[in-house]
């Protein structure tokens, strides 16, 4: 298989994991915010500076359905990410 | 259902100290930029850009670990095995980096806490416990897997106590270290095993299609052989 194709195929993975499946993921806390509440230290968490920018947690502001919310989020994740990997991968690799 | 938040939020841990590792982890991302120039061929580089795009997505996938927690992929042994460690570490950061910046998740202040925990300590850490399987055990698949699947499900715990150290030096809660310590190893311990399948699942596939592209099979003394 050329890796032309295995990106291709992982892209589409990417996109499918992020844009659909993450509307089934587990909502509850994960490990640390679960350990934080538990031992007692999860009042000391401030908001990030940019919690109200648009896409603050995975969704897509002022959007009330919640599966095209986390839907946009991933997508725009996905091609962020990919903008700046490939670019700084490529950027470095052995000429 | 709505993504929680996955990484450190600003807060939890004093600012000299969220200095501190900003300026660790600003330094081995130095390090990191220079080792992957000479680890990163022309066929290599397509596949790294895709392993931060597909930890990104991964980690939107929160898996259910015991009663009302759940864990999600850190990445890190994925992205060493596959790409090279230091490739690996810059592709956990920018994952991060988009996260924090993007979706305000982890904090602003914390960006150097969390790429300490989670781009560089789980990823060095699982290269290296990947490699030391990787000689003693049988050099086949099931040996290569097997070293894989160590390193990955380790690599979980080890983040936990590195968090726990950054907390033990900066922590803003008053709390006995060793409550702080137990919880965070023992609920990680679990999440481990996550980790360890959706790594080992993904190296083994393209172990299949291309293993010639699987770093940690092909750049070593320690050839995997058929």
């Amino acid at each position: 298989m050329s890796t032309k194709k295995i990106v291709q195929i992982g892209l589409v993975a990417s996109i499918f994991v992020a844009a659909i499946v993450s509307f089934y993921a587990s909502g509850h806390p994960d490990g640390l915010e679960f350990v934080a509440e538990q031992v007692g230290f999860l009042n000391t968490a401030k908001d990030s500076a940019l919690a109200t920018s648009p896409f603050a947690d995975y969704a897509f502001v002022g959007l009330e359905n919640e599966r095209i919310s986390v839907a946009i989020a991933g997508i725009i994740g996905v091609l962020l990410t990919a903008a700046i990997s490939f670019g700084l991968f490529t950027f470095l690799k052995k000429k | 259902m709505k993504i929680p938040q996955l990484h450190i939020p600003d807060g939890f841990i004093s600012a000299p100290v969220s200095v501190l590792f900003l300026a660790i982890s600003a330094f081995f991302v130095y390090l990191a930029l220079r080792g992957a120039k000479n680890q990163l061929d022309e066929k290599v580089a397509p596949l790294a850009g895709l392993a931060a795009v597909f930890i990104f997505a991964m980690q939107m996938i929160n898996f259910p670990v015991a009663a009302g927690t759940s864990g999600h992929l850190i990445g890190g042994a994925l992205a060493a095995i596959l790409i090279g460690p230091w490739a690996g570490v810059l592709a956990v950061t920018v994952v991060l980096i988009v996260q924090a910046l993007v979706f305000a998740d982890g904090g602003l202040t914390a960006i150097g806490l969390n790429v300490f925990i989670m781009a560089i300590l789980p990823t060095m850490a699982a290269w290296y416990i990947f490699r030391f399987f990787q000689k003693i055990f049988p050099k086949n698949r099931i040996g290569f897997l097997s070293a894989t699947t160590i390193a990955a499900y380790l690599s979980v715990p080890i983040a936990a106590i590195g968090f726990t150290i950054q907390f033990a030096l900066g922590g803003t809660a008053v709390i006995t270290l060793n409550k702080v310590l137990i919880a965070m190893v023992g609920v990680h311990s679990v999440i481990g095993i996550g980790e360890a399948i959706i790594t080992v699942l993904t190296i083994s596939a393209v172990l299949s299609v291309r293993k010639d592209l699987v770093y940690g099979a092909t750049n070593s003394k320690v050839l995997l052989v058929k």
